[in-house]
């Protein structure tokens, strides 16, 4: 070993750093066999970091990526990335705070439906990788009291989730992931909201009817069906209690029946 | 929870007729999913290196692509915005700061 | 008591001296479908650590069929600050759930403070080095309750302040803490030409006694500052012919040991991976005569 009688020592708090940044300098210390330091050399790591970081990205939210095109897709990414970095070796759990980072991405003002659809991106990936349960069985309804039916709660299963949008996410993400093939014209004014779940183990996405939005939220949140029925008619006239009850149970949005 | 709850009649009206639906074989409302079944992801966790580049760009970052200065080129770009606001470069030029 | 256990039966764990390839989501439909006659397979530990879900249902499906290695890309075991704890419970987790024949690690860092940089990124061979992964690995070891090997490093750059050589701190690693090694024959010509040094040389001051696997893997030629050769361990092709002659050198001396295929980047169809894996199979069968394994 040509070990210099006072070498540079490089801790990884330095070496960290000069990746995130890219006009840092290499850090001395650093050498190729010359034993100079050898910029291009580090820039295989800072590479590798933000590349990497950035297709997890666009792996995890693919109709963020063909909303905006690719080449915008990794300017924002980087952008995030480099702002973001993940706190958990464990891959499948970076981006949680994208949607956040697009709604306050000022460049992107003009988009601001994106922000909502990155968080139904974010919550199919949860869905997709949540605990394996086998959704409650719709007869267990028929084994209430029927008096006692507004009673009920639901044990949400652990794969569902819902969005609640302004936006028309569900056409968004059928032209720009699902269906890209199929002619469907988005309409920006519409307001869709969608339920997540996971029945089995494909990821359903289900556009929710009128009122489901309120209906299931209050679902989700521990209230009674009775009172989540209200809750819902009172703010949606054209509210179906038995077709919004249908969806859920159909797709397997809840794990159990909680009586009284 | 504040709002009163539905007659117990109407709620078990409505849950007989949703459970009684059930036994139809494919689901009433409109559902997107994956195309083929059992769709599986990439792992995201690897020990690759070099990935997303091959040859001169393997071992330096292309910095020129910045989210501040680019425009989208995807399929938002061809939306109109409600109030005739569009997703387009002269509504994003107004927004950008200084470079 | 009866026992009505529902749990899948799963072929032997131990991983045999053949070839093997890195799991893909991609392949797996295709490897139950045919069969496929492998080795075994490996994952990164890191993408089954959600909860449940079409991952784990896959890996299960190849676990009953195939023994399995556990091959872990983020515990950051060359890093300055202790181990994650949660992330080794997840790790020892997952050795409890699907019995792997064979469990491994890097000799990188990957985490400074809270932040997880996903890349293998370098260490100093100095002593202060070594004393902390070797205290990282006897950790492991007691925490997941079995040997672990560690894998040598393709490297970039080197440091200035290193006092040993890759070789030397490596062997005082599993000579202090029992740890096996995972012989990357890769990484060891990516390193050795990044750094100008015999790639034979080193592989034969190896210790092969503390080997349990070997990687090959594919690397993508590029060129330094100085217009020098700079390979990049890149996992995107096939494994190269001046690595598949150190590989041969390497069975030939030593005898066969389990051999991965690495194939990260640009993932073929699963043909194409497995051709790979018959590749190293057949230099793995012309080694396994009688009487033709000799120490080293």
């Amino acid at each position: 070993m040509n070990v210099p009688e006072f070498p540079t020592r490089v801790g990884s708090g330095e070496f960290g750093q000069a990746i995130w940044d890219p006009e840092a300098e290499t850090p001395s210390g650093l050498t190729g066999p010359d034993g100079l330091t050898a910029p291009k050399r580090f820039s295989v790591y800072r590479n590798n970091v933000i590349v990497s970081l950035s297709e997890a990205l666009e792996q995890t939210f693919p109709a963020i990526r063909n909303l905006l095109g690719e080449d915008y897709f990794k300017a924002l990414a980087r952008a995030f990335v480099v702002r973001h970095p993940p706190t958990s070796p464990v891959l499948l759990w970076y981006g949680a705070e994208f949607a956040g980072f697009i709604e306050a991405f000022p460049p992107l003002e003009a988009y601001p439906y994106l922000a909502d659809v990155a968080r139904v991106e974010w919550a199919w990936l949860q869905s997709y990788h949540a605990a394996d349960a086998a959704p409650m069985d719709p007869a267990a309804l028929g084994s209430v009291d029927p008096e006692a039916l507004g009673t009920v709660r639901f044990e949400k299963h652990p794969a569902t989730d819902m969005v609640v949008s302004r936006w028309p996410v569900w056409d968004l993400m059928r032209v720009n992931r699902f269906e890209p093939d199929a002619e469907i014209d988005v309409d920006l004014e519409a307001s869709q909201s969608v339920l997540i779940t996971r029945p089995d183990y494909d990821v359903n996405l289900l556009l929710l009817r009128p009122g489901g939005d309120v209906f299931l939220n209050a679902l989700l949140s521990g209230a009674m069906l009775g009172e989540a029925a209200a809750s819902a008619q009172a703010q949606v006239e054209e509210f179906s209690l038995s077709d919004c009850l249908s969806d859920c149970l159909s797709n397997g949005a809840f794990k159990d029946l909680v009586t009284a | 929870m504040k709002h009163k709850a539905m007659s117990a009649a109407i709620v078990a009206g409505a849950v007989a007729t949703a459970v009684a639906g059930l036994s139809a074989t494919v689901p009433a409302h409109a559902q997107a999913k994956e195309k083929c079944y059992g769709i599986s992801l990439k792992g995201q966790n690897d020990c690759k290196a070099g990935a997303g580049t091959t040859c001169a760009g393997t071992s330096t970052v292309d910095y020129q692509g910045n989210a501040w200065t680019l425009v989208p080129k995807g399929t938002c770009v061809s939306m109109e915005l409600p109030g005739d606001r569009k997703g387009s470069l002269t509504e994003l030029d107004r927004d950008l700061p200084e470079a | 008591m009866p026992s009505h256990s529902t749990e899948p039966t799963r072929i032997d764990a131990a991983v045999p001296a053949r070839a093997g390839a890195g799991l893909k989501a991609d392949h797996v439909q295709d490897v139950l479908d045919t069969g496929a006659d492998i080795g075994f397979f490996e994952v990164h530990a890191e993408n089954y650590m959600g909860a449940g879900g079409v991952p784990h249902r896959q890996l299960e499906a190849i676990r009953e069929r195939y023994p399995l290695s556990l091959h872990g890309v983020g515990l950051s075991i060359g890093g300055e600050q202790p181990l994650d704890k949660s992330h080794l419970q997840r790790l020892a987790d997952l050795n409890r759930r699907y019995e792997p024949g064979l469990f491994s690690e890097h000799l990188a860092w990957s985490t400074h403070d809270t932040t997880y940089f996903n890349d293998l990124l370098p260490v100093p061979y100095d002593k202060a080095t070594l004393d902390r992964v070797c205290d990282h690995i006897d950790e492991v070891q007691e925490k997941v309750g079995r040997k672990m090997l560690l894998e040598n490093p393709s490297t970039y750059v080197a440091f200035e302040q290193s006092t040993m050589s890759e070789l030397d701190f490596l062997k005082e690693i599993t000579r202090r803490t029992g740890c096996g090694l995972l012989l990357d024959v890769n990484n060891v010509h990516v390193s050795s030409t990044n750094h100008a040094r015999s790639a034979i040389e080193y592989l034969q001051d190896f210790p092969m006694d503390r080997v349990g696997e070997i990687h090959l893997g594919g690397h993508a030629p590029d060129v330094d500052d100085a217009g020098r050769p700079l390979l990049i361990d890149a996992h995107d092709r096939e494994v190269d012919d001046a690595v598949w002659a150190l590989y041969e050198t390497v069975v030939e001396r030593n005898g066969p040991v389990p051999t991965l295929i690495e194939w990260d980047n640009d993932v073929p169809a699963w043909p194409v991976l497995l051709a790979e894996a018959q590749a190293a199979d057949r230099i793995l069968s012309q080694e396994s005569g009688a009487g033709f394994k000799r120490a080293v």
